[in-house]
């Protein structure tokens, strides 16, 4: 493969486009609620008028607004149909030539749109995530071409650790920090894996992105393996995920045939290939050591760090390990220049960050919003508040590991420290939406319940630690609590966080400690239930 | 390479270059609690007991898995550390049957002996009482569970040291369990050596030599190193 045949292929998909377009979502949300059936239906009702040679029908990723889906866009008025049904089908061929259309539209100029900026998302909604010609139309595998040709990995590392990125996992470790240790590790081999093994509850930033636009992924991974030196790289992808392991398994293959991985990549002396490996339904096996043991065939639990991957990783080899979206940025970085990259969020968290928005919120869905956005701007304007109209009490971020911010603290920017100052983390970007009729001891408890499920069982403190606190959590909540109780779940709390093994145990309080510190008064509230009992 | 010099407890420790940090605790005279390190196996840092403070590191280290450094300032014994200590080893006494009253495996019991170093005296947490099988299918040993610490030495004394990885984990969390090949009775796995290896490393009890009185049961893990010293001498 060379740039001039590369370019040949994406000026003939853009010479092909039909003027007239329907995008189907066909990313799972959407296809749950029956956005195939739709895309059927269209095709016989456009076959019916005979124009299906007129009219291009193309499924297409996440287009953001999944609480409305299935959705629909025509092309090119670029008009927004949500809750489309099959029997809609008529009235949207229909309005593609500005006919009468009774389907609701959604309103483009709702803060929802115009108050995000797309930059990891920029293709989901408008490309085929299983043609790779559709990728490489919209620009794609251009900035892989340019690297290997025109850059040294010591510049690629360099624009990555100016961009100021961090890692989207939720820690935030600097990207081009990382990426320098590997390169700087001595080892006879070297790995890059992908870490898409995401579990909080409520998030699916990870599994949109892989459905709509993998190949932006294996690029990403392609040119850090190049800045590194790596020639093989994994994708751990969750089980429960079969679209996206599906979508990435064809995305694979169609790279491969066009030499765009594999040996020889553009003609040149860098060789790399990813293999996916599917994960089996292991919380843990997201934490980057356990991911490293299941990968190598092993029981899927943490060990101690150091030494941290970077130095001695997959088989003792220095192993570069990003998540999705870390991967989906580096296109973006190297294309527009580390300074563009950098003057977009705050001082010490750059570029944007995209959230799974759901809970008690009008706009459930996928957004993409600049670092230092505030969170009362996300849950009202984007989000839209709650959709009953009852005052939002808290929203929780970073999954098991974060914890609730209450609504008084909706002025927090969203970046890694203000968000660790107020008791929770950035996390992979999970943002539940709680209203005032949420339990918070409830919340808690659940979150401590599903690390008790989760916990591999390894170190002592959070293999019982976790099961413990549910106990206590479950007795306070049942009104058979004390305030010794309380005593212990804190003790508990500071125990687990300080000795766990890895992430999962140490962070694994955080959901009770942030309760316990902004809405003290409701564990209280509950000790208080069993004196009157007793009496 | 130069040996390293460093603090513990206040005291100045050399310690030959490489050395983790708890065997050097140990030449040291110092006393710290372990649970899952058996000399001659390879560490996991499992436990949590030898965490230790180390200055300039914000996080507590497990002293079996940390390799020393030159001018490292180490605490072993400070309130906290105590502190978490004696919970770690309530919260283990909480998980299952260990109930050193109506033991048999009273006074040749390592947890038994933990419980006394970290002047554990009552559970506050409370009892998980499951019932976990026994399994008395192999002709020469035997395991009960209610008695299993989950600290992995069988598995690891199978794996590394006979050659044979019987012994495994299955489940996860609370419901982790050690397991025979496929998880199948003792007895009839076709990959156990009856070495009893197994026997030697655990901590409890949990796995018991069947056809031997209490009180003649030898409580002999160190015997796992001399087998790897002799090993090595050998060879």
């Amino acid at each position: 493969m060379e740039l001039h045949e590369l370019e040949a292929i994406a000026e003939r998909e853009q010479s092909q486009r039909a003027r007239l377009r329907i995008l189907c979502c066909a990313a799972a949300g959407c296809q749950a609620s029956g956005s195939l059936e739709i895309k059927r239906r269209l095709e016989t009702v456009l076959t019916a008028a005979g124009k299906l040679a007129e009219v291009d029908i193309m499924p297409v990723g996440c287009m953001g607004l999944c609480g409305h889906g299935p959705l629909v866009r025509i092309e090119p008025s670029g008009e927004l149909f949500e809750r489309v049904t099959p029997a809609d089908a008529e009235e949207l061929v229909a309005a593609l030539e500005g006919g009468p259309c009774n389907v609701p539209r959604c309103d483009r100029n709702h803060p929802f749109f115009t108050r995000q900026l797309p930059i990891v998302l920029r293709h989901c909604g408008q490309i085929n995530p299983e043609r790779i010609e559709d990728y490489i139309a919209v620009g794609g595998y251009r900035t892989l071409y340019h690297v290997i040709h025109e850059m040294t990995p010591a510049e690629v590392i360099n624009a990555i650790t100016r961009s100021g990125l961090r890692g989207r996992g939720g820690a935030g470790y600097p990207t081009g920090l990382k990426w320098a240790t590997v390169a700087k590790s001595p080892g006879e081999r070297k790995f890059v894996v992908c870490n898409a093994d995401e579990g909080d509850p409520g998030a699916f930033m990870d599994r949109s992105v892989l459905e709509s636009d993998p190949h932006l992924v294996l690029e990403g991974m392609a040119i850090a393996a190049y800045a590194v030196g790596a020639e093989q790289g994994f994708i751990y992808v969750r089980g429960e995920y079969p679209l996206a392991i599906e979508r990435l398994q064809k995305a694979i293959v169609q790279a491969r045939r066009l030499g765009l991985l594999g040996a020889q990549i553009f003609e040149s002396g860098f060789n790399f290939r990813i293999d996916i490996r599917v994960g089996a339904g292991a919380f843990v096996c997201g934490e980057e050591t356990a991911l490293i043991a299941s990968i190598e065939g092993r029981r899927g639990q943490p060990r101690p760090r150091p030494p941290y991957p970077a130095e001695s990783g997959l088989w003792g080899m220095p192993t570069l390990i990003n998540n999705v979206e870390t991967f989906a940025n580096v296109t973006a970085i190297i294309e527009n220049g580390p300074e563009w990259y950098a003057s977009i969020g705050t001082a010490k968290s750059k570029g944007t960050k995209v959230f799974a928005l759901t809970g008690k919120i009008r706009n459930t869905g996928l957004i993409e919003v600049p670092m230092g956005i505030s969170l009362r701007e996300i849950v009202e304007e984007i989000g839209g508040g709650t959709p009953d109209g009852i005052p939002v009490k808290a929203v929780q971020t970073g999954g098991p590991s974060g914890g609730c911010i209450p609504a008084s603290l909706f002025d927090t920017p969203v970046d890694y420290e203000s968000l660790a100052a107020v008791g929770s983390i950035m996390g992979s970007g999970g943002m539940v939406v709680m209203d005032e009729h949420t339990n918070m001891v409830d919340v808690a408890r659940f979150y401590i319940e599903f690390c008790k499920d989760e916990s591999c069982g390894k170190c002592i403190p959070c293999r019982v630690g976790t099961v413990q606190l549910f106990n206590l959590l479950t007795r306070l909540r049942n009104g058979q609590g004390s305030g010794n109780d309380l005593i212990e779940i804190e003790a508990l709390c500071e125990l687990m966080r300080e000795t766990s093994l890895c992430g999962l145990g140490q962070s694994a309080p955080n959901p009770v400690m942030s309760t316990l510190h902004y809405f003290r008064h409701e564990y209280e509230r509950l000790i208080g239930a069993e004196v009157e009992h007793g009496s | 390479m130069a040996a390293k010099t460093l603090t513990i407890d206040g005291h100045l420790v050399s310690a030959r270059p490489g050395a983790m940090l708890l065997e050097t605790i140990r030449e040291a005279g110092i006393t710290i609690p372990t649970l899952c390190h058996l000399d001659g196996l390879s560490d996991v840092g499992a436990c949590r007991l030898c965490l230790v403070e180390i200055e300039g590191q914000r996080r507590l280290q497990p002293a079996c898995m940390t390799t020393v450094s030159e001018g490292m300032v180490v605490h072993t014994n400070t309130p906290r550390l105590r502190s978490y200590r004696r919970q770690i080893v309530e919260l283990l006494f909480a998980e299952r049957n260990h109930v050193c009253a109506v033991c048999v495996a009273s006074g040749n019991c390592e947890l038994q002996r933990l419980a006394a170093l970290v002047g554990m005296d009552h559970v506050r947490y409370e009892y998980m009482s499951v019932a976990y099988p026994v399994d008395i299918s192999h002709p020469r040993f035997g395991i009960d569970h209610n008695r299993c610490v989950l600290c992995t030495r069988c598995v690891r004394a199978c794996d590394e040291i006979e050659g044979v990885h019987t012994w495994d984990v299955s489940g996860r969390g609370i419901d982790s369990r050690v397991i025979t090949d496929m998880n199948q009775p003792w007895g009839t796995s076709t990959t156990c050596t009856s070495c009893g290896k197994c026997q030697l490393a655990c901590p409890t009890g949990a796995i018991f030599p069947r056809g031997v009185t209490v009180g003649e049961r030898p409580h002999a893990s160190e015997r796992i190193a001399l087998i790897v010293e002799a090993r090595k001498q050998r060879w």
